[in-house]
């Protein structure tokens, strides 16, 4: 079933009976050439560029819950290729340029809006620390404009600028960053995988690996057990808890993110605005809803729901940048299980188990990752090798001193 | 959250700061043969349980004392606190 506005029109007339479910729902066969661990955005894009680009067969992604029920239908939808460092520039890049194709390569409207992303600066450093920033993302081929004051005013003119304490005195923007539907991406990959044969199991939970003679040969479910050639695992805050089952200890700690949605207002926020001088960074989405979100509570968690200290520093944050909204009404408000890595980057590797792979340590940020995390996932099952944009993120680089720290906060998950 | 602290009562959670896992009390032995293997365990590999987890947390806002708190990551319930100067003593280790 292909998506064009003319079927939309066609079964407008016909009182929209005619459409059919996006995917299978198969019970698990007993073996698979790839078995993907964990239904997010991740798996899910890794098992379609696996059948797509790498045509390998008999792939399976085992989801415990429904697909997309974790983060990646829990974030704040922002994508963006801004990174600073060698490491991660040519891979973010590489993710932008997939999320601009997104929509005609699944034929599914994922909502890619390329409305700009801006970074306020509100010191001489943070701004000479942005242009530093964007020489880096143009050697890794990102687009990126450092805003004065006065771009910003005509752009923003609600802004708190002569904040006593945190006065703007301009922005750092990437033009070609934007949001994106975080539910329809899980959806688009799910369909565009299922369309090439990939078995899509829900509510199978993985509870443990068969690995015999250092040889993955297939995981035990809540549905019995199933074989497999390879699997790779990409459970983002389950990580953990997982490996374990295969006797692994990871460089990753849980913690909780919340989000929050506002009442839907009419468009006056028109791309995505982080505040530089505290925890806050907000978006409008096409029904209205004002979508904004801070830091992590701080502490391990696995609670899927954070505390409310972090709810009032978050709307401290917004109070103190955009005063204009502080008589919105929230509608909503939750949290998702980071999976926070010792250096803030994250890992798409092999393991010491044959078969074995992991993807995973994706912190805050992983949701603009899913394209590009997809497919280096998928070329490293299909290969063995690593992608040319993913040969940084070894599970290694820990022991060896290769760190990908963007924000410099060393090895303290909670201030990645 | 209110963590117990053991001198000073219920405490809000926001007057501490987090560091981690209580394992890293245990520094490993600098001069052991195996140490550099033992301090990147150390400092980059954690057990990140979901359910009781034993950490550190630092009264930064009040008494400067480091506490050994444990805490359900599951529910955020706190199902204890002590200090981490009686936790190292009790395994005979010499604290600063
Ligand atoms: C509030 C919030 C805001 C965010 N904002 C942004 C943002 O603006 N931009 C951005 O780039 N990123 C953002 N992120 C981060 C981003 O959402 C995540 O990094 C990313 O979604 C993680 O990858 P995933 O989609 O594969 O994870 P998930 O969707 O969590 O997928 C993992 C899946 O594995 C399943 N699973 C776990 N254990 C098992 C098991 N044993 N067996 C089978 N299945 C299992 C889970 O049920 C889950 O469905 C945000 C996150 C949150 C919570």
């Amino acid at each position: 079933m292909r998506f064009s506005g003319f079927r939309v029109l066609s079964e407008a007339l016909k009182g929209h009976s005619g459409w059919k479910p996006l995917w299978r729902n198969p019970d698990p066969q007993p073996f698979y050439d790839y078995v993907i661990v964990g239904g997010g955005g991740h798996g899910l894009a890794t098992a379609y560029y696996l059948a797509k680009t790498f045509r390998q067969s008999r792939i399976a992604v085992l989801e415990k819950g429904w697909l997309g029920s974790g983060n990646v239908g829990r974030n704040t939808t922002v994508i963006r290729s801004n990174y600073l460092l060698p490491g991660n520039g040519p891979f973010y890049e590489f993710s932008l340029k997939l999320w601009e194709g997104l929509e005609q390569e699944l034929n599914f409207n994922s909502m890619v809006s390329q409305r700009g992303v801006i970074y306020l600066f509100h010191s001489d450093w943070q701004r000479d620390a942005y242009r530093r920033r964007a020489n880096s993302m143009a050697l890794a081929g990102a687009d990126a404009r450092l805003l004065s004051r006065e771009d910003l005013k005509a752009m923003l003119p609600f802004l708190n600028y002569d904040n006593a304490r945190f006065p703007i005195h301009g922005g750092f923007m990437q033009p070609r960053a934007g949001t994106a539907r975080h539910d329809a991406v899980a959806w688009g990959y799910a369909r565009g995988a299922d369309l090439y044969g990939v078995d899509l199991i829900q509510n199978c939970e993985v509870t443990g690996f068969r690995i015999v003679d250092g040889n993955i040969r297939g995981v035990e479910t809540s549905r019995g057990f199933i074989g497999a050639n390879k699997v790779g695992v990409a459970v983002a805050g389950s990580s953990s808890r997982v490996m374990a089952m295969a006797g692994m200890r990871l460089p990753i700690e849980s913690h909780v993110l919340q989000a929050f949605v506002t009442e839907g207002l009419k468009p006056i926020i028109p791309c995505v605005i982080m505040f530089g001088a505290g925890h806050f960074y907000i978006s409008q989405s096409d029904k209205g809803g004002l979508v904004f979100c801070g830091e992590i509570d701080g502490y391990n968690s696995y609670a899927q729901r954070g505390n409310l200290p972090m709810v009032e520093d978050v709307c401290e944050g917004a109070m103190a940048v955009m005063p204009m909204i502080g008589r919105v009404r929230l509608l909503r408000q939750w949290g998702g299980v980071m999976d926070m890595s010792m250096d803030g980057s994250p890992i798409i590797d092999r393991t010491g188990i044959e078969g074995l792979y992991f993807n995973g340590g994706w912190c805050v940020g992983g949701f603009k990752a899913t394209p590009a995390s997809g497919h280096a996932f998928a070329h490293l099952l299909a290969t063995d090798t690593p992608h040319e944009t993913a040969r940084a993120y070894r599970l290694d680089r820990f022991a060896r001193g290769y760190l990908i720290d963007e924000s410099g906060a060393g090895a303290q998950p909670n201030l990645q | 959250m209110l963590i117990p602290h053991p001198v000073l009562g219920l405490r809000d959670a926001r007057e501490f700061a987090y560091l981690g896992d209580a394992r890293l009390i245990d520094r490993p032995d600098p001069s052991a043969p195996d140490a550099e293997a033992a301090f990147c365990d150390y400092v980059y590999l954690r057990d990140n349980p979901a359910g009781a987890h034993r950490e550190l947390w630092f009264h930064e806002h009040g008494d400067h004392s480091w506490l050994v708190v444990t805490r359900n990551t599951i529910t955020h319930e706190i199902l204890g606190a002590e200090l981490a100067h009686d936790v190292a003593l009790a395994r005979k280790r010499s604290v600063k």
